[in-house]
């Protein structure tokens, strides 16, 4: 007589509840998607999702909120920031979010983006720094890196013609209103992990009152890189990286000291 | 409550508030400074929002985020902040949410100057931001409508989920006048089934002028027509003064209706049988108001503080069943009554004709106006 | 019968021009009338020329600024130059003498020539020359008594200031005889 195997099946992997379960349009290699789960995991892991009105930018990340299951509304081009003001000002009791890439946030938006720091807006901002416009097909952004090819820097960008990649992180660690500033990638799993704590320590600086928060994410772009997912995140440790170093830029130092 | 001597802006921005304005973002510009001046010191009293913002383009995104939640908010500017704000216009009316945007209109094109003016007739009127949509425009011309309509552009913003603005030239905002203001409306408890405010306990929503596919965008135009069309149907507002026996009907809008009326006063007297048509609500026009008031008068004169944006839209009612003749002022210079009674002498006396060329001798009579030192 | 008065209030910013034209307006609207009161705005009231129209009538009011009106007070020579002459016959001019090397020239309006400044220096207070010219407006004007303007001081100047209100009161009632005085020579 043989005893019964007792079975078991421990989940240990599941959609978070603050992301929906449509299908993204984001390319293949595309690190959007990652962003958008850390994202999720955060609300979800912090008890925000029935409080939580997150605003989406013009860029490839327009439809988040077909993918987030939050409330949500969708900005102007670059004026998420403005937005996001307007909701955290007559609902101060809610989280509120932009998620924004760089020419949104760093080019068109780069006003809004100084002023809701320096004002010291209680929201948090998830910055996708992938150096370069997806949406409109790889034109060069703000952040595009010297000597890089873009479908508007033909021959590379040239610094004497169209200047240099812009620092938005360091930038704003100098307003007096930001209580957490940093920048991390997601190229690989140890990054990762480290950028899903920064987004938690970003809501918590939120949560607790301290101003203004923000993670910048080197992200990926093989499709208008034109190199293959995996390339691209090399790309983004071998050349990203030493110009958008990864650091922590203003901590509270309440934060500082939280154990999340 | 009594009469107090009011100033304009400031009696219409304690109108915003008493009508339930929960967020005020704005910039200042002259002549609707005093506006946000009031603002800044009364709703932080009242724990409501207030930011100056960064620029108007900032400001008009503010709104439309405070108004996705379902609370009433707006801003107010002059021309060319207007002008900033146009982009967040259109998202607002794309998206179907309610706001009240305020214009103390001054003189351009361009920088232009400070002075009142009605040069944006058209900008307001017909849109002014990109895409199919179309705002409510009132224009009050006085402190106390100014008042009153602040409260019913509220009103008709969220009936109608629509872009309501109130538009008066800088006389009207800088102006005191002897106004009531309405007591303090309660704010409302309940959130519209639209509002975007965090999903606790129901399905998460969203809100978003995006339809990519054009199908969709057309269905939503549809429905933003029809809307219009009802609009159209329930909200005309006009004033009219010694129309019932008038030969000749003066038209014009807030500040040019006004001082018509000070000219139609004294022709009046002189036997001229002249009397005002004033449009309130610009947007809704009334048409068929107009159309009937060409089939009993004689002639029509059409007074503005602009080249003769309004000139153009009476003209397609009217069709040439009378003449249509013109008188304005231009670049900030608003008209004395002596101007515009002459003007009804002229009407009165040679007989309007219908040849085409009105704005071309609206525009001889002006510069010899100018020349004269008027 | 509409009896409307336009008034113009004239002067160099910070002469009190926009204080003295408001108050008309309130003592004008506590008596019944209908008002209204508009200013010239913006860059040109800082340092330059400041004026506003005060407009009193028994009937609705139309037109808030006027080509020509019925009282003007010019409290500097370039206020007066560019108004007595657009004063309609009957009409009223306090001109500020104090800031004038001229006559005034209108024989067919009444025309006071009031030291303002000096008035007001002897009274102890140069910064109540706006109420000098006012009281001499009162004078001459067929609506609103210097009681009514008291009154409206009373009622309408901020609490910060009222300490400042008998000084304006002897400043208007000094105006008012002064003016009287000039038309009976």
């Amino acid at each position: 007589m043989m005893l019964a195997e007792k079975q078991t099946m421990d989940l240990i992997y599941q959609r978070p509840e603050s992301l929906s379960d449509a299908i993204t349009h984001y390319c293949p290699g595309c690190t959007h998607g990652i962003a958008h789960r850390l994202v999720a995991e955060v609300i979800d892991e912090m008890g925000l999702r029935e409080k939580t009105i997150g605003v989406a930018p013009v860029g490839c990340s327009v439809f988040a909120y077909n993918y987030f299951n939050t409330d949500y509304v969708e900005a102007a081009h670059g004026r998420a920031p403005a937005m996001a003001t307007g909701i955290k000002r007559v609902l101060p009791d809610r989280t509120v979010y932009t998620y924004q890439g760089d020419g949104d946030l760093a080019s068109i938006g780069m006003a809004e983006i100084m002023h809701v720091a320096a004002r010291g807006e209680n929201i948090t901002v998830i910055f996708i720094n992938n150096a370069i416009y997806g949406m409109t097909g790889g034109q060069m952004a703000p952040t595009t890196l010297p000597g890089m090819r873009t479908t508007s820097s033909p021959n590379g960008r040239d610094v004497e013609l169209s200047g240099y990649p812009i620092r938005m992180s360091e930038m704003l660690a100098t307003m007096d209103g930001a209580g957490y500033i940093v920048r991390r990638s997601l190229h690989n799993p140890a990054n990762i992990r480290k950028a899903k704590k920064a987004i938690r320590l970003a809501f918590e600086t939120q949560e607790h009152g301290l101003g203004f928060s923000m993670v910048e994410l080197l992200s990926s772009c093989p499709t208008n890189w034109k190199v293959t997912p995996n390339e691209a995140l090399t790309f983004i440790a071998d050349h990203m990286v030493p110009v958008f170093p990864l650091d922590d830029f203003k901590v509270h130092p309440a934060i500082a000291n939280l154990k999340v | 409550m009594a009469k107090q001597l009011l100033k304009g802006n400031e009696a219409f921005a304690e109108a915003a508030i008493r009508a339930g304005c929960e967020g005020f973002f704005g910039y200042p510009i002259t002549p609707s400074t005093e506006f946000l001046e009031h603002m800044a010191k009364r709703m932080p009293e009242l724990g409501r929002a207030f930011v100056q913002a960064e620029s108007e383009v900032a400001a008009i995104n503010m709104v439309y985020g405070a108004v996705c939640t379902g609370k009433r908010a707006m801003t107010a500017s002059s021309s060319p902040g207007i002008s900033l704000m146009m982009e967040g216009i259109s998202y607002i009316a794309g998206t179907e949410v309610p706001a009240v945007i305020v214009n103390v209109m001054r003189g351009g094109p361009g920088l232009g100057n400070i002075a009142p003016s009605q040069g944006d007739y058209y900008q307001m009127v017909k849109g002014g931001g990109h895409g199919d949509y179309f705002p409510i425009v009132l224009a009050p011309a006085s402190v106390q409508e100014a008042i009153d309509q602040i409260g019913l552009a509220f009103d008709l913003a969220d009936k109608y989920r629509s872009v309501v603005h109130v538009i008066v030239d800088g006389n009207i905002g800088q102006m005191m006048e002897p106004a009531e203001l309405p007591p303090m409306r309660p704010l409302p408890k309940d959130v519209p089934e639209w509002a975007v405010n965090g999903a606790k306990g129901r399905a998460a929503r969203s809100l978003s002028s995006i339809y990519i596919d054009p199908k969709d965008e057309e269905v939503t135009n549809i429905r933003l027509v029809r809307r219009w069309m009802e609009i159209e149907k329930n909200e005309v507002r006009y004033t009219e003064y010694f129309l019932d026996d008038a030969e000749i009907a003066v038209i014009g809008f807030g500040t040019a209706g006004r001082v018509a009326s000070s000219a139609i006063n004294q022709a009046r007297e002189e036997g001229i049988k002249v009397g005002l048509f004033r449009p309130i609500t610009l947007a809704p026009f009334p048409k068929k108001q107009i159309e009937d008031l060409s089939k009993h008068v004689k002639s029509i004169l059409v007074v503005e503080m602009n080249s003769g944006m309004m000139l153009d839209d009476i003209q397609s009612i009217v069709q040439g069943r009378v003449p249509v003749e013109f008188f304005g002022r231009m670049g900030g210079v608003t008209p004395f009554p002596d101007e515009i009674l002459d003007e009804i002498r002229r009407v009165n006396t040679n007989e309007a004709v219908i040849n085409g060329q009105v704005r071309a001798e609206w525009l001889d009579r002006l510069e010899k106006l100018i020349e004269e030192g008027k | 019968m509409t009896q409307e008065y336009s008034i113009i209030i004239s002067g160099f910013g910070g002469q009190g021009t926009l204080f003295a034209g408001q108050l008309l307006a309130y003592a004008a609207m506590d008596n019944g009338y209908q008002v209204t009161w508009i200013p010239s705005y913006g860059p040109e009231m800082r340092g330059g020329t400041a004026h506003c129209t005060t407009i009193i009538s028994n009937s609705i009011i139309g037109s808030p600024v006027t080509r020509s009106p019925y009282a003007v007070i010019g409290l500097n020579l370039p206020s007066v130059d560019k108004y007595e002459k657009v004063i309609p016959a009957g009409g009223i001019l306090i001109a500020n003498q104090s800031l004038m090397n001229r006559e005034l020239v209108r024989s067919d309006i009444k025309g006071v020539l009031i030291p303002a400044n000096e008035i007001a220096e002897q009274l102890g207070n140069k910064q109540m020359t706006n109420m000098v010219t006012v009281g001499a407006l009162l004078a001459h004007l067929p609506v609103l008594s210097v009681e009514a303007l008291e009154q409206a001081l009373k009622d309408h100047l901020p609490p910060r200031k009222q300490q400042w209100l008998p000084a304006n009161v002897d400043a208007m009632r000094k105006g008012f005889e002064f003016a009287q005085e000039a038309v009976a020579a």
